[in-house]
């Protein structure tokens, strides 16, 4: 045997001994920005199951935007659990029988173990007053935001702003979707997505408000130092949730049931919570919500259950070609 | 005894059926796929897909921009492989490699680098949007970033053809009294006016498909600067297949017959060249011209 054989070989026996010391393997389906969130939780979860039941289990990350990956995972991407952020891409697996029709049931929170808001990202000093919506749709004043019809975050907004807009007095359908003509006429472009805006922002010097989510804000002062912008937090905004669910026939084909269904279940824990929490994304844990106070600043939010009825209606009604969304461009 | 002949590979017959096979699993199989999925709609249902304002907008951004850069590059592209053969000069090899780096950047890059430099603040968009031209977040970025990924096509598609003209023929042409304007248009522009077409149709080729690069630095607006690979993203992201499948082979119809048109315009082309005169004659040509 050649020295490149035996290398070879003992690269192949690695990797067998690799996969035996794992007794169960999960893989997880995730959106983006969600990598740092799972990166940390991944070792806690692992070590918890490890004390509980003695099994060593190797857990692995896909991410990508988030109806991308649920299609992949719709098209035959084997993933035990989901976790995105929108709750249509999960809704979809449940059309499609991958995920129980009940599965914003299966877990606490409306199976969404954590959340963020929509805020206002403005540069120092805030130069042109930015306090709310209507200040955003004023003339004159530039927002970045990432494509509407393309992008979650992007999705958002609109449904913050429509919310807001339909709470003013004499709010209604018509006035709302006025005012997001308003507010869209104001946007220089629309991003590819959330990281693509940051950057339109941050480092372009486009715009005057960013609008992304509050966890988001962290990132961007790690990256680009916190003297840089001011966070506003508007008058009412909305709480985006991240839904999680176990992919029902993935688990039942590789017996991972348990396993997966304990991830999930973790991350209500208290470790699963200040894992969120210390990557600024609001917990559902009180007490520690409380402890984190200074980062997470009290906020009026409202959920899309609330003012839309639901994530799928929301979704026809605004983002489906033909909708507010187009109509309003079609309009002008 | 039998009179076939022998070639250099073995056997015509098993080497068109390994090209049928491989061209059928690469290429027709997935056309194919995509045809048929569409044909789950209704022929009136995918011409009302694509007659919607926005499809229509896109399709105008999509197919005018890579018509705009296709050109520019066909022009520009033709400058750069002529001097790449016919000069020599230091750092030559090197200039020759960059001319294919748009072939290896991922697109994304070539986009946001793009961006970078032709923003408010960037590089060159600090200079020229003082001037008027807002290039980054407008249909002009559309037509730059399609003109920097299209260039290696024009080029390398010219520079064989280039090499292969020798230069006794234009010194023939000179020698009989021609300008050089006159050796440019009647020698050396229909010998290598085919290969420029085949370039173009290449470079205008891929324009129409490309996505990474051309997103960061749209600015993606509604009937403005969407791309029609933008739409058919934003309908998969819909969950609409079938809609995103209907745009995609209006794109594939549309793409199809203006390549056949460069095509037919090539083979005219190619065919005229050679019912003409030899080179030699055509030098002849051009000086009597000049007489």
């Amino acid at each position: 045997m050649t020295r490149f054989h035996r290398s070879i070989s003992g690269l192949l026996l690695a990797l067998v001994a690799g996969a035996a010391l794992a007794d169960a393997s999960l893989l997880n389906s995730s959106y983006d920005v969600a990598r740092d969130v799972y990166k940390d939780y991944n070792p806690l979860f692992q070590k918890y199951w490890k004390q509980k039941t003695g099994e060593t289990l190797e857990l692995k990350q896909s991410h990508g935007g988030s109806s991308k990956q649920v299609r992949a995972v719709a098209d035959g991407l084997e993933a035990d659990v989901v976790t995105m952020n929108q709750a249509n891409d999960i809704e979809f697996l449940a059309e499609k029988g991958l995920v129980a029709k009940d599965w914003t049931k299966k877990f606490p929170n409306n199976a969404s173990p954590y959340t963020s808001a929509m805020v206002f990202i403005v540069r120092k000093g805030n130069p042109k007053a930015i306090k709310d919506w209507s200040d955003v749709a004023a003339p004159g004043v530039q927002m970045i935001i990432p494509h509407p019809k393309n992008t979650g975050n992007g999705r958002n907004t609109y449904l913050s702003a429509w919310a807001w807009a339909l709470k003013q007095p004499g709010g209604n359908d018509a006035k709302a979707q006025e005012f997001l003509g308003k507010l869209l006429k104001n946007a220089p472009l629309f991003a590819a997505g959330g990281r693509d805006a940051t950057t339109t922002f941050m480092q372009r010097g486009l715009g005057d408000v960013l609008i992304t989510f509050e966890s988001e804000a962290e990132m961007i002062a790690k990256e680009f130092g916190k003297g840089n912008f001011e966070v506003v937090y508007p008058s009412l905004t909305l709480q985006t949730e991240f839904p999680v669910a176990v992919v029902e026939k993935v688990v039942d084909k590789k017996g991972t049931r348990k396993q997966a269904q304990a991830y999930l279940e973790y991350l209500w824990s208290k470790e699963g919570q200040e894992n969120a929490a210390q990557n600024y994304l609001r917990p559902r844990d009180a007490e520690l919500l409380k402890k984190y106070a200074a980062q997470f600043p009290p906020v009026k939010t409202f959920t899309v259950d609330e003012v839309f009825g639901n994530a799928n209606k929301a979704f026809s009604t605004h983002f489906k070609d033909g909708g507010s969304f187009d109509q309003i461009y079609v309009q002008k | 005894m039998t009179t076939k002949t022998h070639r250099v590979l073995p056997g015509f017959g098993l080497a068109l059926g390994y090209t049928l096979v491989y061209l059928s699993l690469l290429i027709l199989l997935p056309l194919g796929g995509m045809i048929l999925k569409a044909s789950e709609l209704g022929f009136g249902q995918i011409i009302d897909i694509a007659l919607g304002e926005r499809s229509l907008a896109a399709f105008r951004v999509t197919f005018g921009a890579s018509l705009v850069a296709a050109s520019i590059n066909a022009f520009f592209g033709l400058i750069v492989a002529w001097i790449l053969v016919r000069y020599p000069f230091p750092g030559k090899r090197f200039v020759d490699a960059l001319v294919d780096l748009p072939f290896a950047l991922p697109t994304a890059v070539a986009g946001i680098t793009l961006a970078t430099l032709y923003a408010g603040n960037g590089w060159l968009g600090r200079y020229i949007e003082p001037l008027g031209f807002k290039v980054a977040y407008t249909p002009l970025g559309i037509v730059v970033a399609l003109t920097f990924i299209t260039l290696p096509f024009v080029v390398r598609t010219l520079q064989p053809v280039i090499e292969d003209i020798e230069t006794e023929v234009e010194e023939a042409a000179a020698s009989l009294g021609a300008s050089r304007w006159q050796t440019f248009v009647k020698v050396i522009f229909p010998a290598i006016f085919p290969a420029l077409l085949t370039g173009f149709a290449l470079a205008f080729a891929r324009a129409v498909g490309e996505y990474g690069s051309v997103i960061f630095i749209a600015g993606n607006l509604p009937l403005i600067s969407e791309i029609t690979p933008l739409l058919i993203i934003s309908k998969l992201e819909q969950y609409d297949v079938l809609g995103a499948t209907a745009l995609a082979v209006v794109m594939l119809a549309l793409s199809f017959m203006l390549l056949l048109t460069v095509n037919v315009l090539q083979w005219w082309a190619a065919n005229r060249h050679k019912n003409n005169e030899p080179l030699e004659a055509a030098a002849g040509r051009a000086a009597g011209g000049a007489q």
